[in-house]
Formats: structure tokens, C-alpha cells, sequence
């Protein structure tokens, strides 16, 4: 019998820890994940396919793709302005603008699109203007839009933020000594330093934006071929006791969702295994 | 420490980000968030009041915070043990596990919710189980709670890992060679170490829990009074065009997770750590 030492359990503690993780996360984590996939196919590959051979279904694809394709690029925008100016500089009312940032995940989603039709529907602030130019925001794609840029704004600002206050100001200012300009600086120094966090707070985004319910759910609508979402075309087919069709468009979701996580795994990987490259303009790695 | 009034940078383009990043923050976020304050406060205090002590909100508020409550303890036990195991001890498929820790976050709610309640209806794989033991899980206040322990998982053992990995082994060889045992070694140096973390980690599954929606309403059945969570009222009330309704609770829930949010922001500088991996 070897000795073990004192600062690890005893074999049977850790065989009922190992047994306990495992349980937990085999009822909670992976038979969900399994079941989108086995329900999906239960009745043969054809049906799974069949799912998919739906006007309403394809329309909805298309604006998931709409609204992420808008939300992502935007708030990518915003997490770069925002964290350039928090990173980079001193100001007061610093640590009030980083929770403020934070402040969409804190809300609930339900809350998140309730907001917006406060503003722009029928009886909110904006409604009769809008009215009177014939132009709709809720219950219609701008009003999707809008709930999804809303809900996925912090993503690429809170990863970004500390991976470039952690990164300082040396490699720019050396940057703008030797001559470079702001936008050169910019793109040759800072985005080099931080393109595999950009890219993890994208990738983020992009599930949140592509997977959004409750807030999309609030602004919608609900009109079908029009103003169905993914995640709400699963919904409506659920609740329409199309099981086969629902859990078919249901696993196109929950390969993204595997996608994201195989993505994230890999940059995290990356992340640490290179920690801070130094940035050589084209660096091939 | 006092910050100078201003600080002379060489770099180019603060004014135009900050300013850039303080309008678009405005317009998305901040102005919508007052309107809903704007449009509670033409409630008055009464007809606030009277909104949400109603006994339909009453039960579902009850609902959401038992639910949340209960499913952020569930996290906080499980979660712990499932981090321990993770960072302690090396076996097989660690890495895939640690990966699938964040399918909450990353799998849509609804596909969630659909997916759930399937698993746990009378002829799902683990309803079935349950059937026998009496145990009703979908359409009950317990499938609520299974939804929200769902949800909140990864913030228990994304915020207990970098904990867990921060205590120093000589820390755990001092108390053994001053003669504690393990279980001593446990509760007196371990957990005391990691209180600030676990909290926080259950505060952020609870603050997630009580908002929750899209996971949940597939699996609770959604009755008045019975299985009906806040955010889902505030929907229901909203499609009967009851504006006053829904912003009563609406405003209730926000002013809780702003409460959730300083408490954790709080309970970070505690604890020492501000960025969260992973949410």
C-alpha cells in the first residue's frame, strides 16, 4: 500500500467526488445536449431533413443571420472604442462606465425587451412619431435587431477591456515615436496584441446573438416567415407538437453552441499557452 | 490614490472612443432603461404598490426567488464539487468536461427548456427514473428548479476554479505538518479561503436564476399562481396589453438585479477578482 500524502483525500473520498461530478453533470449537462440530437432523429434522417424543408424555418435562419450579422459587427465597434478609452486612458467615472457595460447581463431578457417597447411601441415614447411616418420598429426586424444589440453589447467590451489594460500603452507609444500614425498604430500594434480576445468576445456575441430568446421573444410578434428568430421558430414548432421539426432546427442551434465551446476551449489554449506575443507586423502565427 | 487631472498621453483618439463609446451605451442602453423608470414613476406609489402585491405577482415573485434561491444552493454544492474535482484531481475527459461547463451559456434557453423537458417528463430518460419515487418533475415547481440549477451551473464553477487554483499547496502542507488533519485542513483553511468566491458565484447563478426565461417555460407549465415565474408574468401581462402591469414587475426585478449586481461587484473586490472567465 503506498502512502498518500497529507494534502490529498483519501482513494474513496475521491472515487465519490469523481462520482458525484459525473452524475451531476451527466443529468444536468450532457443528456440534455444528447436528447436535442436523438430527438431529432427519431424518426429517421429523411424527417430530421424535412425539418428543415419549411419556408417559415428557412426565413427564420435568414434573419437570425440578419440580426447577428448587424449586432456582432456593432457592438464589436463598441468593445474596441470602449475599451481603447478605458484601457488607454485615465478619467473619472471610469469604473462607473465598465458597469454600466455590464450592466445588460445583469437584466433580465424579459426586462430587455420590454424596454424597447416602452420606447418605440404604439403607446410608448417614440410610437406616435413613428406611426405617423409609417415606420415600425416593434413587432418587426429593427425592433429584433435592437433587443439582440442590447443584450449582447458587454461581450466584446469585457473581454477586451482587461486583456488591454493588462497589455498598458508601451508597444503604441513606441509605435507613435517611430513615426506611425493613430489608425496605423492601431491596426499593426493594438489589434495584432489583442486579436484572440477579440475574437473569444466575438465568438461570445455571436452565440448570445444568434440564441436570444427572451428579449426577441418580447419584441417580435411573433409573425411567422416575418419575424421568427431560430431559437422562436423551435418554439412555435414545439408548441405546435412538431417534436421531430423543432428538435431538428433545435440541434442546428446546439452544434453552434458546440462550435462555440470547441472555439473557446482552443483560444483559451491559445491564450495561455502564448501569453502576450510580442507584435511583429505579419507574424505568421 | 488621486488621479492627476490630466493625463497628458501620446496616444491619439480618446475623445472620439470615449465619446463614441458613451452615446452608443446611451442610446441602446441607458435611455431605454429610463423609460421603463420613467413609465413606473406615471404609476405612482400606489398603483405600484398595488401591482405587485396582487396575489398572482405575490406567487410568482415567491416562485422565482424560492426557485432561484434554491437552484443557486444546488450550484453552490454541486458546483463546488464538480470544481474540485476539475482542478484537483487528473482523469479522463477532464479537458472535454471543463469545456462542457459553459454549454449553459452557450446552448440557447430555448433549446435548453425543450431539451429538459423532455429528459424529465414521465417517459424521459430520467422522468422515467423518477416516476416510480412519486416524484413529478415537469409542469411543478420542481422543473423550475431544475431549469435554473441548469442555467446557473457555470457561474458556481467558472468563479470557484481560479479560487481553487490560487491556494498555495504550502498553505495545505502546513496545516498537515502542524498536525490537521484533512478534514480539518478542509474546513479551516480551504473553505475559509474560497467563502469569497463561492459567494459570488452563487450570487451570480441566483441573479441569472430570477430572470431567467427562456429555459423555464417549457418545463413549468407556466399555471397562475402555481408554476408561473415573474419574467413570464410580465410577458403574459404585456400580450394583454396591461403596460402598467408589466412595468410594475419589470421595475421590481431590474431594481433587485442592480442590488444583485452591486452586491457582487462587492463581494469581487472581496474576493479579489473583478474579471470573470467565460460569462
Amino acid at each position: 500500500m503506498s502512502l498518500r500524502p497529507a494534502t490529498a483525500e483519501p482513494r474513496w473520498v475521491r472515487t465519490l467526488l469523481l462520482t458525484i461530478t459525473m452524475l451531476f453533470l451527466a443529468a444536468f449537462l450532457v443528456t440534455p445536449l444528447v436528447a436535442v440530437f436523438t430527438e431529432a432523429l427519431r424518426k429517421g434522417v429523411a424527417a430530421y431533413f424535412a425539418g428543415f424543408d419549411d419556408p417559415a424555418v428557412r426565413s427564420a435562419i435568414k434573419l437570425t443571420l440578419l440580426t447577428a450579422g448587424i449586432a456582432v459587427p456593432v457592438n464589436v465597434v463598441f468593445g474596441l472604442a470602449a475599451a481603447w478609452s478605458v484601457a488607454k486612458f485615465e478619467f473619472p467615472g471610469k469604473s462607473l462606465l465598465t458597469t454600466l457595460i455590464d450592466l445588460p447581463l445583469a437584466v433580465s431578457p424579459v426586462v430587455s425587451g420590454l424596454i424597447y417597447v416602452l420606447v418605440f411601441g404604439l403607446n410608448g415614447w417614440l410610437g406616435p412619431w413613428l406611426k405617423a411616418h409609417d415606420l415600425q420598429v416593434i413587432f418587426a426586424v429593427p425592433g429584433i435587431v435592437l433587443a439582440t444589440v442590447f443584450v449582447t453589447l458587454p461581450f466584446v467590451a469585457r473581454e477586451l477591456i482587461p486583456l488591454m489594460q493588462e497589455q498598458g500603452t508601451e508597444d503604441e507609444e513606441s509605435a507613435l515615436t517611430l513615426g506611425a500614425s493613430g489608425w496605423q498604430t492601431f491596426w499593426r500594434v493594438t489589434l495584432p496584441n489583442i486579436r484572440w480576445g477579440l475574437l473569444y468576445g466575438v465568438i461570445l456575441c455571436n452565440a448570445r446573438a444568434m440564441g436570444e430568446f427572451g428579449a426577441v421573444s418580447v419584441v417580435s410578434g411573433h409573425i411567422r416567415g416575418k419575424t421568427n428568430t431560430v431559437p422562436l421558430q423551435v418554439e412555435i414548432l414545439y408548441n405546435e407538437y412538431n417534436f421531430v421539426a423543432a428538435f431538428a432546427v433545435a440541434s442546428l442551434l446546439a452544434m453552434l453552441a458546440l462550435v462555440t465551446l470547441a472555439a473557446k476551449s482552443f483560444i483559451e489554449w491559445r491564450m495561455t499557452s502564448a501569453p502576450a506575443s510580442p507584435a511583429v507586423p505579419g507574424d505568421p502565427t | 490614490m488621486r488621479l492627476p487631472r490630466r493625463q497628458h498621453s501620446v496616444l491619439p483618439g480618446f475623445g472620439l472612443t470615449l465619446g463614441f463609446a458613451v452615446v452608443y451605451l446611451s442610446l441602446v442602453a441607458l435611455i431605454p432603461m429610463c423609460a421603463l423608470f420613467l413609465r413606473a414613476r406615471g404609476l405612482g406609489w400606489m398603483g405600484f404598490w398595488s401591482t405587485v402585491t396582487e396575489p398572482r405577482v405575490l406567487a410568482a415573485c415567491r416562485l422565482s426567488f424560492g426557485a432561484a434561491f434554491i437552484g443557486a444552493t444546488l450550484n453552490a454544492v454541486f458546483g463546488f464539487i464538480v470544481a474540485w474535482t476539475l482542478v484537483r484531481y487528473r482523469f479522463f475527459g477532464r479537458r472535454f468536461i471543463d469545456a462542457l461547463i459553459d454549454l449553459p451559456f452557450a446552448l440557447p434557453t430555448a433549446v435548453s427548456g425543450i431539451a429538459l423537458t423532455t429528459i424529465y417528463a414521465p417517459n424521459g430518460w430520467i422522468g422515467r427514473a423518477l416516476e416510480p419515487l412519486g416524484i413529478k418533475a415537469v409542469f411543478t415547481p420542481r422543473g423550475v428548479v431544475i431549469a435554473l440549477t441548469f442555467i446557473g451551473l457555470p457561474f458556481v464553477v467558472r468563479t470557484l476554479q481560479p479560487a481553487l487554483e490560487d491556494l498555495e499547496a504550502d498553505v495545505e502542507e502546513a496545516a498537515a505538518s502542524l498536525g490537521a488533519s484533512r478534514p480539518q485542513t478542509f474546513r479551516r483553511v480551504i473553505f475559509p479561503a474560497i467563502v469569497p468566491a463561492l459567494l459570488t458565484g452563487f450570487a451570480l447563478a441566483f441573479a441569472r436564476a430570477l430572470g431567467e426565461y427562456g429555459s423555464v417555460v417549457f418545463i413549468s407549465g407556466n399555471l397562475p399562481g402555481k408554476t408561473e415565474i415573474a419574467p413570464l408574468l410580465i410577458v403574459t401581462q404585456l400580450e394583454q396589453y396591461d403596460y402598467a402591469g408589466a412595468t410594475a414587475i419589470a421595475v421590481l426585478l431590474l431594481v433587485i438585479s442592480f442590488a444583485m449586481l452591486l452586491l457582487i461587484n462587492l463581494l469581487q473586490r472581496w474576493s479579489g477578482r473583478r474579471h470573470l472567465r467565460g460569462m
